[in-house]
This record gives structure tokens, sequence and C-alpha cells, in this order.
């Protein structure tokens, strides 16, 4: 998996884990029986087919035992997946600060408050295609639409979150490292689907501090 | 009732002479429902070259971004996201179905059933009718001014609603309707096949003597007709939108997006096992009469498709995690999905328990029978990462998804049709296939197969996203090794069609030259195996048969003979 | 020469008669899709109250006229039904063409309803609710003519005693576009 930058990256990547181990145990479990059934009972000359019913309790208990294991598996999947949805999609920690991501097509507009933290105030700061954050703050990201489906996703973050025109939706992050990467749109929106490129520019408090007051001087 | 119903039937005895049209017109006019699977079989067919040419088309771009695609020139951004659009299309709605539904259905069904058509046979020509004017215009729709629809096939609007939007407004109200016409020509192919197989069996046949792929392709068709309403109303106020400017799906007008979003999947759900069952039916019956055996669990297997079928229902938001959905529902929606995941393998392990204690030969048809349960186990775990939410926050809309669901259409559109196809090639045309290069073709095709998307789900991992042109703008997507997987894929592709081409001499030198197959060169039991290759008009012309056992009566141990025909007496 | 039926349309495993069994799995995917529609608009309408000064403006007497046409041709298509159940083919086709003048009033009252909203403005596109409203009565007068076409060709037929089973089946699917239009009326006209 690539780099885990926010709080819940990790918990995604365990819950991926978790499933990677359960998952594979039964799919090689499955594919190993199935290779060995076709070399075991290969044709042979002389030797006929068995004539099975379908209810001999020798056979059936190969179907019957798996069934229960992997219900019991799902059950774990299923408390796994969702404690990291509900950290990441159904609540919101109190926000150090409060940004707002607006898809159009085709680009990012990312409205940052300025020195103030306080959103839609003159002192805010507006960006096309390059998202300052700073490490170790929970954000809210407050997203837009202009005009089609949009989707705002940093894969360093694990987040993803579709932008519907006439709706704000609140989703949050915690970046836990500093660097550039990629902010994709996810969600095909046009022509221009595959320039809607932005970058997210994570820093720590000095170079953040650094950036605000140099970006409120040029405005 | 096994005796007296031949005596009272009143059986066509002019059957073969004159009925139909005769020379080119039969072509058109047919009512027969072997010609009319042959129309759907080879307009499917004709289709899969098209939707596999787009494919070739996009996955150079992908592998050599910029670079002018031999046979199609440079591919723009707009050209790119209606190849993507429309291979999608094709693939499901003008491929997948017509072959695995349309055409078995129509071929086999009568014949499974010891019938001597469908009950309604000029419908059924209406349907196929219906259903090539979906595909003219479907094809249309590529060549009209701002060129294919790019909405992607899941076409959500306001991107598919507003011409402005997605720049290709004209193709996307004729992909729309011909999205539309194809549901009316599978409505009313469903109505046959189901009607069919209720009320036309042989005399004796009764519910549990059917063979099992007859069964998956009429529960499949029930599945469809009671999943497809909703996207109908949805497509017309759809088509409003774009036409005549409603505002069903417009914000700024009190529509919702979403809507669309849940009407398009509670049918789109049900739809992937609208083409998985007559797979697997074909797949089961394959796998029978290959490994000598009756299958394992023939009642178990039909009880758990219905509740697959039913379970189907109640899965369609895990599309949706991330659109906007109250995110209290996803978990419900998850818990159903992953629910859902175990009759499906039950499936699966029913056909692999059917080996055990068999007798197996693999010829060409059972190793694609066999290939479809390897392949689409991959396809139904990786399912399982992509139903539990968690994950799929950070799996959606990446190229993890579209390995997934090639590991899944693939085995069914492409395997489940040439399972198919090897298999019945003889009873249709008369000729036994090479089997030589029918394993050659085989090889040529799987192990392409799988270097084209695993090296997807490597990238998808890695955060690769869908539906772009180029990764260019993207500098975590733009390294080295990214760049390389994308052309393995693209490479393997190509290997993969190159072997196409044996398939394709196979079947025109089999048919032209290949050895006299019979009535039944695999020695099976179905009732389709006791009449001459390719059937005469009518089926059975000297009388239709009645039935006295299941259809798998393998290796029964009071027989020399490991095969027991469904019409011999006792 | 009629079209000669293969012996499989005969043919009755399950002892219902084929025709019927066609008819009914056909009304189940209609439901399904009128179903759709109306599950949408009710969504919609429960999303947005401000549609009931939209829906002020339907003419619940023009409905309820309809609705009552409409029963009328769903009693005069049993009573054709009857008629050829006694094999009747004569009285069976007369009254399939009361049924059909019915579905000719229904669908001539509608166009001057239509005419009269889209004068006064209420277009497709005026709001959410007229675009409901003609899409759903829309759908519902298209099936109201398919069934009316489809009926003439069996009245046709009955009239020189043929193919008299498809008397009944017509007169279900006739019955189902009554029971449509009696989820419409309320939900368009009542509901205000």
């Amino acid at each position: 998996m690539i780099e885990q930058l926010s709080t819940y990256a990790g918990d995604i990547d365990n819950l991926i884990l978790l499933m990677t181990v359960l998952v594979g145990f039964w799919f090689f479990a499955a594919e190993g029986m199935f290779f060995w059934l076709i070399w075991r009972f290969r044709a042979k000359p002389g030797v006929k087919s068995q004539y099975l019913e379908g209810h001999e309790p020798h056979v059936m208990k190969w179907i019957t035992w798996p069934h229960g294991l992997i219900l019991i598996c799902d059950v774990f999947i299923i408390i796994g997946a969702v404690q990291v949805w509900y950290n990441v999609k159904q609540r919101l920690p109190e926000p150090d600060t409060t940004i707002r991501v607006i898809g159009q097509q085709w680009a990012w507009t990312f409205q940052h408050p300025g020195q103030d933290n306080e959103l839609d105030t003159p002192d805010d700061i507006f960006t096309v295609d390059d998202l300052h954050v700073e490490v170790d703050r929970v954000y809210h990201f407050l997203l837009e639409s202009r005009d089609v489906l949009h989707s705002f996703s940093v894969p360093v973050f694990r987040i993803k979150q579709d932008a519907i025109p006439g709706r704000a939706i609140t989703g949050w992050f915690e970046a836990t490292g500093t660097g550039d990467y990629d902010v994709q749109c996810a969600e095909i929106c046009g022509i221009g689907h595959g320039v809607m490129a932005a970058r997210i520019h994570i820093e720590d408090s000095e170079q953040h501090a650094a950036w605000i007051a140099a970006s409120s001087a040029a405005q | 009732m096994a005796d007296t119903a031949v005596a009272t039937e009143h059986v066509d005895h002019h059957a073969g002479e004159h009925h139909g049209p005769q020379g080119f017109l039969k072509y058109i006019w047919s009512t027969d429902h072997k010609m009319i699977a042959m129309q759907y079989l080879f307009t499917g067919m004709f289709m899969a070259v098209i939707g596999g040419y787009m494919a070739y088309v996009f996955r150079m771009q992908l592998a050599f971004p910029g670079i002018s695609v031999p046979g199609f020139g440079q591919v723009s951004p707009g050209e790119y996201n209606a190849l993507v659009t429309n291979h999608g299309s094709i693939m499901i709605f003008w491929v997948a179905m017509p072959v695995l539904i349309a055409a078995f259905g129509n071929f086999l069904i009568p014949l499974m059933i010891g019938a001597d058509d469908m009950v309604f046979p000029r419908i059924n020509r209406l349907s196929y009718q219906i259903f090539l004017i979906s595909a003219l215009l479907l094809l249309a729709s590529l060549f009209v001014q701002g060129g294919g629809f790019g909405g992607a096939w899941t076409a959500y609007p306001p991107l598919s609603a507003v011409g402005d939007y997605n720049q290709t407004a004209i193709a996307s109200s004729m992909w729309l309707a011909a999205v539309a016409l194809e549901f009316v020509a599978f409505l009313l192919g469903g109505i046959n096949f189901i009607t069919t197989l209720m009320n036309a069996r042989a005399p004796g046949m009764k519910a549990y003597d059917i063979p099992l792929v007859c069964w998956m392709i009429v529960i499949a068709s029930i599945l469809f007709m009671l999943s497809v309403g909703p996207l109908i109303a949805g497509a017309a106020m759809l088509f409003l939108d774009q036409t005549v400017g409603t505002g069903f799906y417009d914000p700024a007008r009190g529509g919702d997006p979403v809507l669309w979003q849940h009407l398009f999947w509670f049918f789109g759900h049900p739809e992937v096992y609208v083409v998985l069952l007559p797979a697997i039916g074909i797949t089961i019956d394959i796998v029978a009469t290959f490994s000598r055996k009756k299958v394992f669990g023939y009642k178990l297997m039909l009880y758990t498709t219905v509740a697959t079928g039913v379970l189907s229902f109640f899965v369609w938001a895990h599309h949706q995690f991330i659109a906007g959905i109250d995110p209290r529902m996803a978990n419900v929606f998850m818990v159903t999905t992953l629910l859902i995941s175990v009759p499906i393998a039950e499936l699966l392990f029913v056909i692999i328990a059917t080996l055990y204690g068999g007798s197996i030969r693999l010829k060409t048809p059972m190793l694609w029978a066999l290939a479809f349960i390897a392949e689409f186990l991959i396809g139904g775990v990786t399912g399982i990462f992509l139903g539990a939410s968690g994950a799929d926050i950070y799996f959606h809309d990446t190229y993890f998804v579209l390995a997934h669901f090639h590991y899944t259409f693939f085995p069914i559109a492409i395997i489940g049709t040439f399972a198919a196809f090897t298999y019945w090639f003889p009873k249709m045309f008369g000729k036994m296939m090479n089997d030589t290069l029918g394993k050659i073709h085989f090889w040529g095709t799987i192990i392409p197969f799988n270097f084209i998307f695993i090296p997807l789900f490597v990238l998808g991992i890695g955060g690769q996203h869908r539906r772009i042109y180029n990764y260019e703008h993207f500098p975590d997507l733009s390294s080295a090794g990214q760049y390389q997987l994308r052309q393995v894929a693209t490479i393997a592709l190509l290997v993969m069609l190159a072997f196409q081409l044996v398939f394709f001499y196979n079947c025109i030198m089999s048919w032209w030259k290949g050895k006299a197959a019979g009535k039944n060169p695999w020695e099976a039991n179905t009732l389709e195996w006791t009449t001459e290759s390719p059937p005469p008009h009518g089926n059975w012309p000297e009388g239709l048969p009645n039935v006295y056992r299941g259809p798998y009566e393998y290796s029964h141990p009071d027989r020399e003979e490991d095969y027991w025909p469904q019409n011999e007496p006792d | 020469m009629a079209f000669p039926k293969p012996a499989a349309t005969l043919r009755s495993s399950t002892g219902i008669p084929t025709g019927r069994l066609a008819v009914w799995w056909l009304l189940a995917s209609e439901v399904v899709i009128f179903g759709g529609l109306l599950g949408a608009y009710l969504m919609f309408r429960l999303g947005h109250p401000e549609w009931a000064d939209a829906a002020e403006h339907t003419n619940t007497w023009i409905g309820a006229f309809n609705t009552l046409v409409l029963l009328t041709s769903s009693f005069t298509a049993v009573l054709a039904h009857q008629a050829a159940e006694r094999g009747d083919g004569k009285t069976a086709a007369k009254f399939l063409v009361l049924t059909i003048g019915g579905a000719l009033t229904f669908v001539m009252v509608k166009s001057v309803e239509w005419g009269i909203e889209i004068t006064a403005g209420y277009t497709i596109t005026a709001n959410g609710f007229w675009s409901f409203y003609y899409t759903a009565a829309g759908l519902h007068a298209l099936h109201v003519i398919a069934g009316a076409i489809i009926m003439g060709i069996i009245a046709v037929d009955a009239y020189r005693g043929r193919e008299l089973q498809r008397v009944e089946l017509i007169g279900i699917y006739w019955h189902f576009v009554d029971v449509v239009w009696i989820f419409l009326f309320p939900l368009l006209y009542i509901a205000k």
C-alpha cells in the first residue's frame, strides 16, 4: 500500500490486511481443493465415476462447514469495517481548521481560512489546484460542486468523497506527515476529468504559517 | 401421463417440409428459435469485436500515452471517454446478455425441454428485431456530431443530462434510447423463456428434471424483469432532462442526481446476477457431462440461486458508499453485500463438489468450464474488499474495482461463451470443432487474461483512479514502474486478441470441413442430444420426446453405459 | 394462411393457459416500471412540500371523469370476456369496441386537459411536480393507446370467431392499465 499520511489511513490499511488474510485463506483453500480434485479424479481407463445423490454427509460437510466458517469470518470483517466507516464517515471530530473544496469542470478551488482561521472572512486564501494544510491538525472540508458530480480524493489519506451540486458535504482528515501528494477527481466529470489534478501540500506549522503570510501579502 | 401425451398431441408432420420462410428470406423472417438464436449469437459476437476493438484503442493510449494508435489515430480526451463508455455498455448489453441469455436460451430451452419451438415464435422474432435496432442505434451514436456518449456506462447526471456538460448531446440521447430498446427486447424475450419453460415441457418432465442451464436462464430472466422497471422509469426521466429540459436530476430545480444512482443500481446489481446465472448454468452442465457425474446438490443449487436472486435486490447501494448517501445506510448495505457472497460461494462449492468422485475428461468445453470457476473465484473474493465499506473508501473508483469486475465479467461473458459455444457447436452446426486448436485458443486466452488484470489490481492498490485518459498529470501515478504495468497489461491484451484468430479459424474450418458430429458426440443425457445435428425445423419431426428421468443420471450403478438419456424409457 | 402454431404453444405443463401466464409476467414487469416511477415521485413529493402549490392546479373533476371512463371500460372488457367464454365472438368484439371507445374518450379528454394546462403555463418544465405529472400520466396514456391498438386487432379476430382466448388476456392487461390510473388519480389529483 502507498504511504499512510492520515490518522485513519493505517486503520483502513489494517482492515484491508485483515480481509487479505481471511479471504486469502479461503481463496487458496478453494482453488487448492479445486485443482486437487481435477487431478485426483482425472479420467482413468476402467475407473467409473461415483454416483452421488447430493446429500451424502461425507461430501456435504465440505460445503456446510466452510459455509459456517465463512460466516464467522464475515462477522470479523463487518466489525472491522463498521469501526473504520464510523470513524471516517459518520463522526466529525472537532475541527482545528475548516476549508472549502469546490469542484467544477475542470479544476479544484480550495478556500483556506486566512490568518484568522475562520472561513468566509475577507482574509481567506483561494487557490486553484493547490491545497495547503498543516500536519497534525484536524481539518473539516466542506465539499461542493458547481456543475456535475466530482469526487475529492486524496490517496495518501485514503479519503474519498463525491461532490454533489446543490449540496455541501462535510468530511474530515488529520495529516500525520509532510510532503506533496496527488489530489484526484474520482468521479468522471467530462472531457477534462483527466486534467482535474491537484496537489496537496502538507506543511509543518512554520512552513504553513509562512505560506499563509505570503499568500495574504499577495492578496 | 408419460405414455399418452405424445399420442394426443398434434404434431405437424409436415414440419420439416415447407414451414417457415425459405432461402435468403429465412435469415430475416424466420420464427424458428434456432435461427433467432443464431441471429443473437452472431450479432453479439460482432458487437464483441467492436467492444474489444475499443479496449484495444484505449489500452494502447494508456500504455503509450499520446501515441497514434494503429487503426484509430490519436485518442483525444473526449474520444477516450466515449471509448470506455461504449466498451462497457456494449460488453454488458450487447454481448453478455444477447449471447448468454438470448442466444443460448433460445437455442437450448425448447430443445432441452423437448419442445418444437418457443411458445410465442413471432414475439421471439420481434424481440430480436428490437434488439437489432438497439444495436444499430448504439453504433450510429458513435458517428454523430460530438462523437459517442462519454458519460460512462453508468451515465450519472448531471453530466449525462446536460449536453453542455458532456459535449456529446446527440449521442447521449441515442445511447439512452438504445439501452431502453435493449431492455424492451429482453423483457419480451424473457416472457417467452419463462412461459416456455413453465408450460411447454415434454410429458414426464417435472420441475426437477429440467437441466440447470434452463433454470438459470429463466431465473435470470425473472430477475431482469423485476429489477429493470425502476431504471426504465429513471431512463425516461433522464431522456426528458436531456431533450426537453426537465429537471428531474437538476438540483437547481429541485431534482436529485443521486436518485438516478439509486434507480440505476437497483437494476445494476441484480443485472450482474442476470448474466452470472446463465454462465453458472452452462458451467455446471458441462462439468456434469465431462466428469460423468450427477450434479452434487441439484435442489441445493436451485434454492441457493433463488436466494441469491432475492438477496440481490438488497445490496445495490454498495456502489454508492462514497456517493453522499446517509452514512448510516452504508452499514446496512455492507452487511447484505457480505451476506450475498455466501450463497454465491455455495454455488461454486456445489460445482466443485460435483468433481469429487468423477472421471474427468479435459476436452476443450471442460477446460473453459473449469477456467470459469478458477477465474471467477478471484473476482468473487476481491468483491469482499469492495463490499466492506471502510475499505471501499479507498478502493472506490480505482482500478481495483475495474480489475474486480473484469475478473467476474470476463469469466461470465467470455469464458462462459466459449464454454457454451465449444460444447454446443456440434449440435448447432453438425460438425466437431478441432480440439487441439481449441486448447491452443483456450490457453492463449486464459494466460494473457491474467496478465492484463493482475497488473491492473496492482495499479488500483497504488491509488490509480478510473476513466483517466493520461496519467501524466498525476506525479504519484507516473512512475516508471506504473507505466510498465500499464504496458504489460496492454501487451497481454494484444496477445489475447491475436489468439482469437485461432478461434475464428477453428470455427470456419470446423464448420466447413470438420468431422460429422452425429447426434450425441459427448454422450450426454439432455434432450438436445437426441435429435439430429443440427436439429431440423420442429426439432423432432417424427415425434416430440417423453421424459423418464432427471438430466444428470451419469454413471448410474445399475447401468453399463455411463450415461442415461432422459428420453429412454425405463 | 394463419401462422402455424408450434406444439409448444398448445402445451400446458402447469395447467395454466400459456397466454395467461405470459400476460401476468408482462404485468409483473410493468408493475415494477410504474412502481419505480411512482416511488420516485413519492420520495420527491415528501421532500418538496411546496409542490402542493403546483398540485392545486390539476383539475380533479376532469380526473374523476376520466377515472369513471376507465372503470366503465374495464366493465365492458369483462362483458367482452364473458361473451368470449360463451364462444360468442361477435358480442365479444362489440364490447371490445366499446372498451376502445372508452380508451379514446380517455385520451381525448386528457388532450383537452393538457391543452388547458399547457396554455396556462403548466408545462412539463414548469417545475418538478408538473414534470412528474406529464411523465407519469404520459407513460400511462402510452399504455392506454398501445392497449387499445392491440385490443382492436383482437376484436377483429374475435368477430371472425378466432383466438377468442385472447379476449380474456387483453382484458387482464386492461384492468392493469385501470389499476395504474387508480394509483395516479389520488397521487396527482387528490393529494393537494
